[in-house]
């Protein structure tokens, strides 16, 4: 592994827009320097091997190019509302993308901070209901939303879009909403959806030969 | 335990993370932690370590009891530690127990409960999570599924004040006591459970190697005093041993290291390179209750080391010990690490180095990767006379002598360690601790050419501990330290010409008379402890939840009915015929030598180390079959040939 120079050389690792505490995600990307040309695979192995269980290594391709940070530009999550009515869910999506603004607070270290969580969401969808999600079998209603928001700043996270449909049509869930990512990557206009963002990567290693540097690789905790 | 009762409580318990401070504590799964199937098991320990995850992760003991367990067929062992007051209040609501962070199991559904005390701060701590484990606070109240409450460390060689909220208490070291204990709960629950707990109880303790408080009653004198501890069973023995693991090599734990998952008091290896002091520091309770010296060997550091790097991946090593620059083959040890792992950037650090065995060879060694920031040194008190009363043999020429070479080698800044309140003292001993930092910033601004050099003094309230000649002594009161404490920092300020250089920093005298309460208490005061914990009480450790006003309006209400108060247990001095509420818990310290060492002490006379000049009969190895462990070997730590090989990433 690389260290940085200077008075306490660090490990050069780079973490690119790393999901907020208390959300689970299947789309992390991070950086990692090597002083030494090493099999990604090799190194994917090694390294999901030494990280605790659910935390995997999905894929590690070797940096051909510059600015994965750069091709991170949206996120598609998903947000489990244990406990909300499906229907209720769904008028609630519909007056937020009706909505030109929505205005939201958040509680920072520099205290309360208001600003506007509509402007950056591509995309909100209550996903047809199930009752009951395959890993918590329960009676209880359940709303599935599926929502891509572009990264701008200040960050418009999964839990600021919650509190924007609380804000305009007064959705409370009785629990705290269970959040995932599904995906990370270069915003795609016209679909609304998000490419893969290691694959300029992924080509390049493909087509020449192997050069020396960096490595970047995918994580995805479950 | 129904089956039910010992599933994982995971999911009630991630709904209340998102609304946590540092919720990553709670969620376990550590690089080198061990899930075992629960139902292929039947012993299970929950082991804790009463403080916050922070504090208690890198706490060797656990770390290597937890491996000890989970090595054994049919024995589990997961970790539990404290949780903070916001989480506290969230599971009450929610009704969540306290539980393992490795498989999130309820506390109460395990066999044993060990807790291991390091300090007497920790007491609040472990009724917290017994409260929210749902085990009766007290002994008496529990029944046969509750799991045993086992005290260990340093603080349950004196277990009288916790006396009525542990079932039991091990003293001394615990990697074979474990193995004894699993072995006694796994015939009495193959038998069916006999008798219940009394008679799982009364096995252990008459092994004469677990304390069980409720076997023994005490009878008290009119004036407070203790009259006298007896045995209420047969079979059970008067007094209980503590535990010596001879031969180190043997146990070379931790072989996997645990690697925290938020950031921790220590973040690097530790390697034990001895146990055991024999320097006989009148006011150390670690080095009287660890004897004899028992060391590893070179060559078994040097595994040790190799192993749990390849197993981590931490940067720094500590050789842990009481004083590690004694080891018999320290500059070898320092010597061939560093050369092992000069390109590594694995840094090594020598925690606990004395003054008189430190040489400027050894800090080369240590610090070939890292920079030269900073030395600590403990001289303990500031004048010849009371370093003669403690017996830290170590004199002020000494000190200078080594800061120079210090500050003549490229180091900046040296740290000297004191105590106040020490025994005999008088203003005039402690005042002298700025004249020896004003000699050491002349030394240093006249070897180093430089006025950019510093030296912090660092000063707290000495507190009397249990199996020390200085048990008997009177604690100074926490106004008096704390006016002593005034009277130095004022002279170290008002130096014009080397004051600026001198860094004053010291603990306040009030935690150190609650420290002193707990310490030198009997069972009485677990009253206190218990009403501590009712008004809130937690975290006793942490300047910001510590409250002196709570336990001293708790002490003054629990301790009235016994006609004692807080200054009769803490700055009353106690005379040789008093029996002491430890009297009954063998540390194998003569209680006659210790009297003598404490007459000693009053005399100024010093005693030296019996590592290198005739025993002089503390009693210990002959009372406890044990002897002193020490090299020089003679071996080297030669280079390790697969360095390359490993992965690098």
């Amino acid at each position: 592994m690389a260290y940085s120079a200077g008075f306490t050389p660090h490990p050069k690792v780079s973490y690119a827009n790393a999901a907020p505490t208390g959300t689970g995600s299947e789309a992390e990307y991070l950086e990692i320097a090597l002083t030494e040309v090493r099999d990604p695979e090799q190194l994917r192995l090694l390294l999901d091997e030494s990280l605790p269980t659910g935390l995997d290594i999905v894929e590690a391709v070797e940096a051909r190019t510059s600015g994965l940070a750069d091709r991170l530009t949206a996120s598609v999550w998903e947000l489990r509302l244990d406990g909300v009515e499906p229907a209720d869910a769904e008028r609630a999506v519909a007056a937020f993308e009706a909505a030109e603004t929505v205005e939201v607070q958040r509680r920072t270290k520099n205290g309360v901070r208001t600003f506007d969580a509509r402007s950056a969401v591509v995309g909100l969808q209550s996903s047809p209901s199930h009752r009951s999600p395959a890993d918590r079998p329960t009676d209880q209603p359940c709303a599935i939303l599926r929502l891509v928001v572009r990264h701008v700043t200040p960050a418009v996270r999964p839990d600021d879009v919650l509190s924007g449909l609380r804000a305009v049509a007064d959705l409370a869930p009785p629990v705290p909403a269970a959040v995932t990512r599904l995906a990370q990557g270069l915003l795609d206009e016209e679909t609304g959806t998000v490419t893969d963002p290691l694959a300029p990567d992924r080509e390049a290693a493909a087509t020449e030969p192997q050069t020396a540097g960096a490595t970047a690789a995918a994580t995805a905790p479950a | 335990m129904p089956a039910e009762a010992a599933e994982s409580v995971f999911p009630q318990l991630e709904a209340l993370l998102p609304h946590v401070q540092k919720p990553i504590q709670y969620v376990g799964g550590e690089l080198n932690s061990t899930v075992k199937d629960w139902d292929s098991c039947d012993v299970r320990w929950a082991l804790m370590y009463p403080d916050a995850y922070e504090v208690g992760l890198p706490n060797q003991g656990v770390m290597i009891l937890y491996e000890v367990l989970n090595e054994q067929e049919g024995v589990l062992a997961e970790r539990t530690y404290s949780v903070w007051p916001d989480l506290e209040a969230l599971m009450r609501e929610h009704r969540v127990p306290q539980f393992t962070v490795d498989s999130h199991r309820p506390v109460r559904a395990f066999d044993v409960f060990g807790l291991s005390f390091s300090t007497e701060l920790g007491y609040t701590n472990m009724l917290a999570a017994l409260d929210l484990a749902g085990i009766p606070l007290e002994s008496k109240d529990r029944g046969i599924d509750d799991p045993v409450v086992l005290a260990g460390g340093h603080a349950a060689f004196n277990p009288e004040p916790i006396a009525d909220f542990i079932d039991c208490a091990v003293i001394g070291d615990g990697e074979q006591a474990v193995l004894e204990i699993t072995a006694i709960v796994r015939a009495w629950k193959a038998e069916g459970r006999p008798g219940g707990r009394e008679e799982l109880l009364l096995r252990l303790a008459r092994t004469g190697g677990v304390y069980v408080p409720g076997f023994y009653d005490v009878e008290y004198l009119p004036d407070g005093r203790i009259a006298r501890v007896v045995p209420n069973r047969s079979g059970v023995p008067w007094r209980v041993s503590k535990h010596t693991v001879m031969d180190l090599d043997e146990w070379p734990y931790p072989k996997q290291p645990l690697v925290p998952l938020a950031e921790t008091v220590h973040e690097r290896m530790s390697v034990e390179i001895f146990r055991g002091c024999t320097r006989g520091c009148r006011f150390c309770q670690a080095g009287m209750i660890t004897r004899p010296v028992r060391e590893r060997s070179i060559t078994g550091i040097g595994d040790m080391v190799e192993k749990g790097l390849k197993a981590t991946g931490f940067e720094e090593v500590g050789l842990l010990s009481l004083s590690s620059a004694d080891h018999s083959e320290i500059g070898d040890i320092a010597k061939g690490l560093a050369d092992r792992y000069e390109d590594d950037k694995i840094g090594l650090s020598l925690p606990s180095t004395r003054v008189d065995a430190f040489n400027i060879d050894l800090a080369n060694e240590l610090t070939r990767n890292g920079r030269r920031s900073g030395l600590t040194f403990a001289p303990e008190g500031g004048s010849e006379r009371i370093r003669k009363v403690i017996n830290k043999m170590v004199s002020e020429e000494d000190l200078i002598r080594t800061v120079a070479t210090a500050y003549g080698n490229g180091w900046r800044q040296v740290k000297l360690y004191f105590m106040c309140g020490l025994p005999t003292e008088t203003d005039d001993d402690v005042l002298q601790i700025a004249d020896m930092a004003t000699r050491v910033i002349q030394k240093g601004r006249e070897v180093s050419g430089s006025n950019d050099i510093r030296c912090t003094v660092s000063i707290g309230g000495f507190v009397p501990k249990p199996h020390t000649p200085f048990q008997w002594a009177p604690q100074l009161s926490a106004e008096e330290t704390d006016a002593r404490l005034q009277k130095l920092r004022d002279k170290i300020r008002g130096d014009k010409k080397y004051g600026r250089s001198i860094g004053f920093r010291y603990h306040d005298g009030k935690p150190g008379i609650v420290e002193g309460l707990l310490s030198r208490g009997d069972r009485r005061v677990g009253a206190v402890i218990r009403a501590v914990y009712d008004d809130g009480g937690r975290f006793d450790g942490w300047r910001e939840h510590f409250s002196y006003d709570r336990w001293m309006g708790c002490a003054d209400k629990a301790l009235a009915a016994y006609g004692v108060d807080v200054d009769w247990y803490t700055t009353r001095e106690r005379s040789y015929e008093e029996v002491l509420p430890w009297d009954h818990l063998d540390s194998g310290l003569d209680k006659d030598w210790l009297w003598e060492d404490w007459q000693d002490a009053l005399d100024e006379t010093e005693v030296e180390d019996c590592r290198w000049t005739p025993c002089f009969d503390c009693g210990v190895c002959p009372a406890m079959d044990t002897e002193i462990q020490i090299g020089p070997t003679g071996r080297k730590l030669l280079p390790l040939t697969v360095k390359k090989a490993a992965p690098t990433g």
